[in-house]
């Protein structure tokens, strides 16, 4: 692939080694104040909430995001912050000042102990085991994805690079639980502050500022067939789905990108709501999400706008290029930061800005590491193998299951880089079961009716319609197989995969909605008024926050972040 | 209580501010050639110092107010 290998100084490897330094000293650091299990799985419920802010914004930005996007930023310009100001904002607002209050204030101490309080059993187990699965698998492809990077990068072996890795995130959660993986989420969120926004400054610069970069996205959006504008309206070309590169109307994107996925993620998923539980009060947890958006809503300048950078200059004969894809027909967009990193800086620039690369894969990795030892050990090992064993033996359990944990994330490491398709169809089953989810959520906090099998056979439904939608449709131009249409007749043909997934999403979301509400209508309440006190939002008092400043409430906050998100949507429409 | 995350903050940009500051003192102009001419150790690394010592400062403050 690449031929430009990045030189690496003595500055360059101080800074790196620095780092690392740094990332294992913190876990050091925190051991002693690891006394318990809660110590280890929710932080001793202690966290300051502008820590636990960043951490939620930080545990979500891995590597894949900053690459993906800045790899979005390129082949589909502005319009890609609609993964921010449509697909994430709203969500984290809504998770903050709704949602929070039953996660927390129920005193569930993950994501599938809140739909064993609410609903039953086998639906926490269901939640349970597929978000096991799913976080180790992600971690491995974390894990994957960086030992490739460095290999194409340094030059360094593939088999060090794994265990280089996986040993320091072992090292510090291992010593310092959950507190260490957010203390260094935070510290990562810095890095690529520091990091990329240089890097983003230089790139549009040499592109000749906004008003250049965007006359010379003209010629990229008419040389790709498009209106001239493509690249740098984000609303302007959504009134059908053959108008933009992202292959979507303004209702799938909406409807799909902005309620369906984004709420399902960030409102549901415990990877990033573990953050906010780990906050030191209810009024710190509901703030936590709120916090994350005011950063969250400019990332987009620092991840996207190099990618947009990338492709201009690409275009205007500036004598940066990209690497070719594998296939040779395009450039392989995945090498934007990468290639922005080496053209752009010098020898210690470039340290810091790999190390901020590096970072991010390894607090990724971090990231589903802590949501799995949690998950493994509260929901799975002390639910279904040992109900009544001391809080010691549930802290030592949480420490094997970070070591087992990583252990079979290297093991999905390395069956990655053999089975690469096999990847691609675990990640397929895994967004069938994520999609209808939030539909769950919302019918269970809001709708008091709402019984246990009501919530089970609607995730069950909502799983199987994803993969039935899936397997009768496909994006334009593939072919039968893991991309869809592997049930033998193809019904409709979406213009992108990306509108494919969308759809997918909202038939998923839509299934398990009215499942849920039918079912739930037709069989017993399996849970008193009494029992669902702090679980449904009409049987929970509302929160008290009479003692913060007004400036601190949530919904201050959530009106700001909402307001502050719907004037960028406008400025860049 | 653990402690506070705005010590190994200010720590470790101070660290890296300082670091870049000098090296873009020392080095050979010529590398800056890539980055537009501009020395971004020595600009970028000024603002790490300068995040790093607030960082510091903050955690100093808070400490102060809980004797």
């Amino acid at each position: 692939m690449a031929e430009k290998t990045l030189f690496f100084h003595g500055i360059d490897y101080s800074i790196l080694v620095i780092y690392f330094l740094f990332v294992v000293g913190i876990g050091f650091a925190l051991k002693r104040h690891v006394k318990g299990s809660t110590d280890f799985f929710l932080s001793g419920r202690s966290i300051p909430a502008w820590i636990t802010g960043l951490a939620f914004l930080s545990a979500n930005l891995g590597a894949q995001e900053v690459i993906g996007m800045a790899a979005s930023g390129a082949k589909y310009g502005i319009m890609t912050s609609h993964f921010y100001w449509v697909g994430a904002i709203p969500a984290m607002v809504f998770l903050g000042v709704f949602m929070m209050t039953f996660y927390y204030g129920s005193k569930a101490r993950s994501v599938p102990e809140y739909l064993k309080l609410r609903f039953d059993e086998k639906t926490r187990c269901f939640n349970a085991v597929s978000f096991a699965v799913m976080t180790v698998f992600s971690s491995g492809i974390s894990l994957y994805a960086l030992a490739k990077l460095l290999e194409l990068l340094l030059g360094w072996n593939f088999n060090f690079s794994v265990a280089l890795s996986a040993g320091i995130v072992l090292v510090y959660i291992f010593l310092g639980g959950l507190t260490s993986a957010i203390y260094n989420e935070v510290l990562q969120f810095f890095m690529i502050v520091f990091g990329f926004a240089p890097l983003s400054y230089l790139a549009v610069r040499d592109a000749g500022g906004w008003a250049g970069l965007k006359e010379k996205l003209v010629g990229v959006a008419t040389g790709a067939g498009f209106a001239p504008g493509t690249w740098t309206q984000s609303w302007g070309h959504l009134g059908s789905s053959h108008e933009n590169p992202m292959g979507i109307e303004w209702f799938g994107l909406a409807m799909g990108l902005g309620f369906v996925l984004s709420f399902g993620y960030w409102c549901t998923d415990f990877l990033v709501v573990q953050r906010a539980m780990a906050s030191h009060s209810l009024s710190g947890a509901r703030r936590t999400p709120l916090i994350a958006a005011f950063p969250k809503m400019l990332l987009p300048f620092l991840v996207i706008l190099p990618g947009m950078a990338a492709i201009a200059l690409v275009h205007s004969g500036s004598g940066f290029t990209l690497p070719a894809d594998a296939g040779g027909h395009s450039y392989n967009f995945n090498m934007v930061i990468p290639s922005l990193l080496v053209r752009y800086f010098p020898p210690g620039m470039l340290g810091l800005g790999f190390t901020a690369l590096m970072a991010s894969f390894m607090s990724g990795m971090a990231g589903n590491v802590t949501a799995f030892n949690t998950v493994w050990t509260y929901d799975l090992y002390q639910g279904y193998f040992a109900k009544d064993k001391s809080d010691a033996h549930y802290l030592w359990m949480g420490r094997m299951a970070t070591v087992f944990g990583i252990l079979v994330s290297v093991g999905a490491a390395y069956f990655a880089s053999r089975f690469n398709n096999i990847m691609d169809l675990l990640q397929l089953v895994f967004a069938f079961v994520n999609a209808p989810l939030f539909a769950t959520f919302l019918l269970g906090m809001f709708w008091r009716r709402t019984t246990g099998h009501g919530a089970f056979v609607g995730l069950l439904f909502g799983t199987g319609v994803a993969a039935f939608h899936h397997g009768l449709t496909l994006p334009i131009g593939e072919a039968v197989g893991v991309k869809g249409g592997w049930l033998g007749s193809v019904v409709h043909t979406y213009p992108s995969e990306m509108a494919q997934n969308f759809w997918t999403a909202i038939f998923a979301w839509t299934a398990c909605f009215v499942a849920t509400a039918l079912v739930s209508l037709a069989t017993r309440r399996n849970k008193t008024d009494e029992e669902l006190r702090g679980l449904v939002y009409s049987m929970t008092p509302k929160p008290a926050d009479a003692d913060e400043p007004w400036y601190q409430k949530p919904v201050t906050l959530g009106i700001v972040a909402l307001a502050a998100t719907a004037v960028l949507n406008l400025v860049f429409a | 209580m653990n402690f506070d995350l705005r010590l190994p903050l200010g720590l470790i940009f101070s660290l890296f501010g300082a670091l870049l500051a000098i090296y873009g003192l020392i080095s050979d102009p010529a590398i800056y050639a890539r980055s537009l001419g501009l020395n971004v150790n020595l600009g970028w690394g000024l603002v790490m110092l300068a995040f790093g010592l607030i960082m510091f400062g903050l955690a100093w403050r808070a400490r102060l107010k809980r004797m």
